[in-house]
C-alpha cells in the first residue's frame, strides 16, 4: 500500500486544517453580535472588564495569534458563557456522549444492514427476505431523522408508553435515540450489502468454491463478505461523518447532553471559543473518519492501489 | 418543426433514416419504468397543487383562529389545524413551495458553479486541471453543513444566502462529472472540426462541450435536488432555516413534533409531504440516470 500516498493526503489536510480555523474564527467575528449582548443593558464598565477578561479588547489579529498558540497547545481557550468553564472541559463532558450515540447506532446499522443485505442477496427475489425489507429500506434512506426520532417517541414513547422519551440516564434511554440515528444507514447498509453480494455473486471465484463443493454460508462468509464488503466500506467513511451530524438533530430531539446540542447553542448565543471547539473537532473527525477508510478500503481490495 | 411545415422535404428523410434521437430513445426508456414515471406524476400533481392550491384554498396561509386550535382532519380542514388554528393544508402547501422552491434554485446554484469549475478543469488540462481536482478531493473531507449553520446563524436567516449556500455544499459532484464529460468529449472530432473551421475556444466550450454534458448533468440535479431539500428541512428543524411567517416543510415538522401528542397530523402531514418528494425525487432520477446511460444502468 501506498505509504507515500497516505502521507502525502496527511500533508494535505495540515494547510486545510489551518484554512478552516482561519475561516471560522473570522466569520463568527465579523457577524453581528457577541457573546456579552444581553437584552439588558450592561454598565460599560462591566463590559469593558469582561472584554479584558476574555482578551476582546485586543486587535482581532492579535486575538487570532493568541488563539493559534494556544491551539498548538490544544488548548481551546474558556467558555464566554459557561463561566468558569473551559471549552476542554465542556468538550471532555459532551464528546464522549456523542460517541457512545453515534457508535451505538452504528452498531444498529451494521447489524441490521449486513443482516437484511445479505438475506436479500441470498433469496433474491423473495417477497420476506428482499422485496419487504428492500421496500422498508427505501423508506429509511427517504424519511430523514427528524421525521423518524418523532415518530418513534410518538410511537413507542407515548401511545405504547415502552421507552423514555428524553435524557440520557439508563440503557433504557439510550434505545430510541441511536435507533433513530442508525435507521436511515442500516436502509442504505442493507442495499450496499445486496448490491455488492449480488455482484460478487457471479464471479468465477465464487463459481470456483462452489465447485469444489463448499457449502453455500462458508462461501458467504469466506468468500464473497470480504469483496461484496466494499460498498459498504466506502460508505462508512461519510456515514460516520453522517453520524456525528446527524447526532445534532437526535440529539435536540431526545435532549441528550452531547456535542452537537452545545455546538448549536453555542453557535445561538455566540459563545465564539465554544463554536470554534467543537467545530474545529468535528472537522478533525471527519478528516480522520475518510482517512481510516481509504485504508481500510486498500486492505479489503487488492485490486486497489493507491499511487 | 420543418417537417410539419414542408412535408414535401421531410418526408423522403424520414424513409431513409428512421433512427431515433437520443432523447427519444431515453424518453422510451424512461416511460418504461414505473416508478420513474410515477416519481414523475407524483411531482408534477404535487407542484400545481403546491403553486395553484393555495389560490383555490378558502384559508389564508396566516389566517389563525384560536376556537378551531389542533383540530384533527375534517371536511372543512383536510388536514386539520395547527396550534393557532391555522389551516395545515394550506400551510403544507405554501411550505411545499418553499422547500421545492429552495432546492431547485439552490440545486441550479451547484449545476451553475459546478459546469463553470468542472468545464474549465477538463478543458485546460494539465497541471491546472490536477490542481483544481485536488482542490475538490480536499472539499470534498469538509463537512459543509457545519460551515452553513455557522453561516445561518451568523448572518440572518436570509433566504438568498441559504440559496448560495446550499448550493455550495453540492458543487463538487457536479464538477467531478462536467470534468470527466468534458476530458472525454473534447479530442473528439467533431470538436476539433470545429476549432478547424476557425470557430474560438469560448464558443467550442459554450456550443459544443458543454451541451454535451447535460445528460449526466440533468440526471445529477434531479439527485441534488432531494439532498437539497433534505438539507434544508434540516435547517429549518433546527430553526435555522427560512424565517417566519415563511415556513417550509422542516419548519412545519419542526411545529408538528411538539404538538404531536394532542394532534399527530401536525407532524405526519409534513413529514408524508417530504418523504413522499423526496422518494419520488429519487426514483425519477434513477430512472433518468439509466434512461440516459443504459451502460451505466445498476441491477
Amino acid at each position: 500500500m501506498g505509504i507515500r500516498y497516505l502521507l502525502g493526503r496527511l500533508a494535505v489536510m495540515i494547510p486545510v486544517f489551518f484554512l478552516v480555523v482561519t475561516g471560522v474564527f473570522f466569520m463568527i467575528r465579523f457577524a453581528p453580535g457577541g457573546p456579552f449582548d444581553s437584552e439588558k443593558k450592561v454598565p460599560p464598565q462591566i463590559m469593558k472588564n469582561l472584554e479584558k477578561k476574555y482578551h476582546l479588547d485586543e486587535p482581532l489579529l492579535y486575538q487570532y495569534g493568541r488563539y493559534l498558540k494556544d491551539l498548538a497547545r490544544l488548548d481551546l481557550g474558556p467558555s464566554f458563557k459557561h463561566a468558569n468553564r473551559t471549552v476542554n472541559e465542556i468538550i471532555g463532558e459532551a464528546f464522549p456522549v456523542s460517541v457512545e450515540l453515534g457508535l451505538l447506532a452504528l452498531v444498529w446499522a451494521l447489524i441490521i444492514g449486513i443482516g437484511a443485505g445479505g438475506l436479500a442477496a441470498i433469496k433474491p427475489n423473495s417477497f420476506w427476505f428482499d422485496y419487504l425489507p428492500m421496500s422498508i429500506s427505501i423508506m429509511g434512506i427517504c424519511l430523514p431523522t427528524f421525521v423518524i426520532g418523532p415518530l418513534l417517541v410518538l410511537v413507542f414513547g407515548l401511545w405504547f408508553e415502552l421507552l423514555p422519551v428524553a435524557g440520557w440516564n439508563s440503557w433504557e434511554d439510550r434505545i430510541l435515540p441511536s435507533a433513530t440515528l442508525g435507521f436511515a444507514y442500516a436502509a442504505f447498509i442493507a442495499r450496499l450489502t445486496r448490491g455488492g453480494l449480488m455482484e460478487i455473486r457471479s464471479m468465477d471465484f465464487v463459481r470456483t468454491a462452489r465447485a469444489k463443493g463448499l457449502s453455500e454460508p462458508q462461501i458467504l462468509v469466506r468468500h464473497m463478505l470480504r469483496g461484496g464488503m466494499l460498498p459498504v466500506v466506502s460508505f462508512l467513511g461519510p456515514a460516520l461523518a453522517g453520524l456525528i451530524s446527524g447526532s445534532l438533530v437526535t440529539e435536540m430531539i431526545f435532549n441528550i447532553p452531547g456535542l452537537g446540542r452545545f455546538f448549536i447553542q453555542s453557535a445561538l448565543n455566540r459563545d465564539y471559543t465554544v463554536v470554534m471547539g467543537t467545530s474545529l473537532l468535528y472537522f478533525s473527525l471527519i478528516f480522520a473518519c475518510n482517512f481510516l477508510v481509504d485504508i481500510a478500503y486498500a486492505v479489503l481490495d487488492p485490486r486497489v492501489r493507491y499511487e | 418543426m420543418s417537417d410539419t411545415l414542408n412535408p414535401a422535404l421531410a418526408t423522403p428523410i424520414d424513409e431513409t433514416e428512421s433512427g431515433t434521437s437520443l432523447w427519444a430513445d431515453a424518453y422510451h426508456r424512461l416511460l418504461k419504468n414505473k416508478m420513474a414515471v410515477f416519481g414523475a406524476v407524483f411531482l408534477t400533481v404535487e407542484v400545481l397543487v403546491c403553486f395553484v392550491g393555495p389560490f383555490i384554498s378558502p384559508y389564508g396561509f396566516e389566517e389563525q383562529n384560536l376556537e378551531l386550535s389542533l383540530m384533527g382532519p375534517s371536511f372543512a380542514h383536510w388536514m386539520g389545524t395547527d396550534t393557532l388554528g391555522r389551516d395545515l393544508l394550506t400551510r403544507v402547501m405554501h411550505g411545499g413551495r418553499i422547500s421545492i422552491g429552495v432546492g431547485f434554485l439552490a440545486s441550479l446554484v451547484s449545476v451553475f458553479v459546478g459546469i463553470l469549475y468542472g468545464a474549465a478543469s477538463g478543458f485546460i488540462g494539465g497541471r491546472t486541471d490536477n490542481i483544481m481536482m485536488r482542490v475538490v478531493d480536499v472539499l470534498y473531507a469538509l463537512p459543509f453543513i457545519f460551515l452553513v449553520i455557522i453561516l445561518m446563524v451568523y448572518f440572518g436567516r436570509n433566504i438568498f444566502l441559504l440559496f448560495v449556500a446550499l448550493g455550495f455544499t453540492q458543487w463538487l459532484t457536479m464538477a467531478r462529472i462536467v470534468r470527466g464529460q468534458v476530458i472525454s468529449i473534447k479530442e473528439k472530432e467533431f470538436v476539433e472540426a470545429a476549432y478547424s473551421m476557425g470557430i474560438s475556444t469560448r464558443s467550442i466550450l459554450i456550443k459544443h462541450l458543454i451541451p454535451n454534458c447535460w445528460g449526466p448533468v440533468i440526471v445529477y440535479l434531479t439527485l441534488t435536488v432531494p439532498t437539497v431539500i433534505l438539507e434544508e428541512a434540516f435547517l429549518s428543524f433546527l430553526g435555522l432555516g427560512v424565517q417566519a411567517p415563511m415556513a417550509s416543510w422542516g419548519t412545519l415538522i419542526s411545529n408538528g413534533v411538539e404538538v404531536m401528542e394532542i394532534a399527530p397530523g401536525n407532524l405526519i402531514f409534513p413529514a408524508m409531504a417530504l418523504a413522499l418528494t423526496l422518494f419520488s425525487l429519487n426514483f425519477l432520477g434513477d430512472g433518468l440516470r439509466d434512461a440516459l446511460d443504459p451502460k451505466g444502468a445498476k441491477d
